[in-house]
């Protein structure tokens, strides 16, 4: 479904991304691991588009990702971003139904509050969470809501950019059960970028390793403990010693 | 041969950046009559920049109008001129004082938020999740904000200009000595509808630079706070020179014959 193809990204003298080759076949949750800067945001937000790659291609279907119609491109995608990304404008009810009120999909408001308070039930939050400003929310009731909005308009396929960060790790264990859960439940293509093993072993059916610039590893969640990879089985086990510099 | 190597950097960073900002002009005129058009976030900020900001013209306008009618007895008493108080009041406040005022108040407030606000949309990724949302942020955000400012700060600066011959009026009638039927009349009889033209004309330049340079520098931020705040103070810089050099140019197309 998301093929990536040699896939490059410099910022100045810092080569980010150095040729990227990932795979995620259609319904697989696939968790990409690596160190904090090794560009595992970039390599979601060039699938976007939200970052322009200097070379390789990205393909959706077999469909060149920059080509075509954008709206229509993006309209198959539900994003969480790190921080929730909440419009601290909007009350939350309208943050969760936003894709649903204004351009193709929309819908009437009626409508559109019901369907965000039916997502905001499905992650867990009370119908009166609705009404209130994303700052009157606690991190984990943010990180909710960005959940909610990323699958409100229940899309084929769902990025997750550090679902746990920040958050206590009982509040990560929800996050991780509820992201599963809906994972399984919708049927979607996920690509979830992470450096928290529980979340791995959570949400992952299989895991790719990034580490400098380049797919270190990749295979089947239950190989990664023994899959003998140097780099995956110092981040694995969290361990200073090893080929990966502990001072970056 | 350093110190030109210098001003050469410097002029070429300065042109590339108002290529940067005319650009950024053009790519807001481009979507201005595009669709979709967001109706609610317009009426926001015809709110926002409109209605909030009358208290502050209001204000700055009513003190200086009587400050110019003082100015003007008391130098118009050097050569028995103090009878020009109404009418240079007048003058002064619809063609200069009135919409430059307005221009660098709506700078200080309308610029200033506006390019804090999205400065910190884009830090914490709200620029990015509107993307991502099929929203395109030159709609969504600079569209609404630049248009509310075209349409309303020509309304402020008339009302700027009324509020500052009130002021010069009060001070005049009240502490000068002026008659205040004869007041009004000389103001009435002096103003001509060319001066109210230039000023409101010169309300909307105003304030299109005043959003769009909120807008550009808060989509250009830097990272984190600093970024945010050199967002906010370069938007404000550039606004008020803006203004003031749009001003000098604009009273020069309109006064020179």
């Amino acid at each position: 479904m998301i093929r990536l193809t040699d896939v490059k990204k410099s910022f100045g003298p810092n080569h980010v991304l150095r040729g990227i080759n990932l795979h995620v076949p259609k319904g697989e949750s696939m968790v990409v691991i690596g160190g904090s800067g090794t560009g595992k945001s970039i390599l979601i937000k060039s699938v976007l588009g939200l970052v322009t790659p200097d070379a390789g291609t990205i393909e959706v279907d077999g469909k060149d990702a920059t080509k075509g119609d954008r709206d229509a491109f993006l309209a198959r995608f539900g994003m969480l971003f790190q921080g929730g990304a909440l419009f601290d404008s909007l009350p939350v009810w309208q943050n969760v139904s936003f894709r649903l009120m204004r351009g193709a999909l929309k819908r009437p408001k009626e409508e559109a509050r019901e369907i965000a308070i039916e997502k905001l039930r499905r992650v867990g939050l009370k119908p009166d969470v609705a009404d209130r400003l994303p700052a009157e929310l606690s991190g984990g009731m943010q990180k909710r809501v960005g959940l909610a909005r990323a699958i409100a308009a229940e899309p084929e396929i769902i990025f997750f950019d550090e679902p746990t960060t920040g958050l206590d790790p009982i509040m990560s264990g929800v996050i991780n059960d509820l992201i599963r859960e809906i994972v399984t439940e919708m049927g979607a293509t996920t690509m979830t970028i992470t450096h928290d093993m529980s979340s791995v072993r959570t949400i992952a059916d299989k895991v790719a390793m990034l580490q400098d610039g380049v797919i270190q590893w990749t295979g089947p969640v239950g190989e990664m403990d023994s899959a003998g990879d140097p780099y995956l089985n110092q981040f694995v086990t969290g361990s200073a010693e090893g080929p990966i510099e502990a001072v970056r | 041969m350093s110190s030109i190597a210098h001003i050469g950097a410097a002029t070429l960073a300065m042109l590339a950046a108002i290529g940067r900002i005319a650009i950024f002009a053009g790519q807001t005129a481009s979507h201005l009559i595009r669709p979709p058009f967001y109706f609610k976030e317009f009426a926001q900020q015809l709110l926002q920049i409109g209605y909030f900001s009358l208290p502050v013209v209001g204000l700055t306008t009513i003190f200086t109008g009587g400050a110019l009618a003082l100015q003007i007895y008391a130098g118009g008493a050097r050569f028995n001129a103090e009878a020009v108080v109404p009418q240079i009041v007048a003058i002064g406040m619809v063609r200069e004082l009135g919409p430059v005022l307005v221009g660098l108040m709506i700078a200080a407030r309308v610029t200033s938020s506006i390019a804090a606000e999205i400065a910190t949309m884009k830090v914490t990724e709200q620029l990015d999740a509107l993307v991502t949302l099929s929203t395109h942020p030159m709609k969504y955000l600079t569209v609404p904000r630049v248009l509310a400012a075209l349409i309303v700060v020509p309304l402020l600066t008339g009302i700027g200009d009324i509020i500052g011959i009130l002021g010069g009026f009060l001070v005049a009638t009240k502490t000068l000595g002026f008659n205040e039927a004869a007041y009004l009349q000389n103001t009435a009889d002096f103003l001509q509808t060319s001066d109210i033209l230039s000023s409101l004309a010169k309300g909307a330049v105003f304030g299109t630079i005043a959003a769009l340079m909120g807008c550009y520098y808060g989509m250009n931020s830097g990272r984190g706070a600093q970024g945010v705040g050199a967002a906010t103070k370069a938007s404000v810089q550039a606004a008020a020179i803006l203004i003031l050099a749009a001003n000098f140019i604009l009273t020069g197309v309109f006064f020179s014959a």
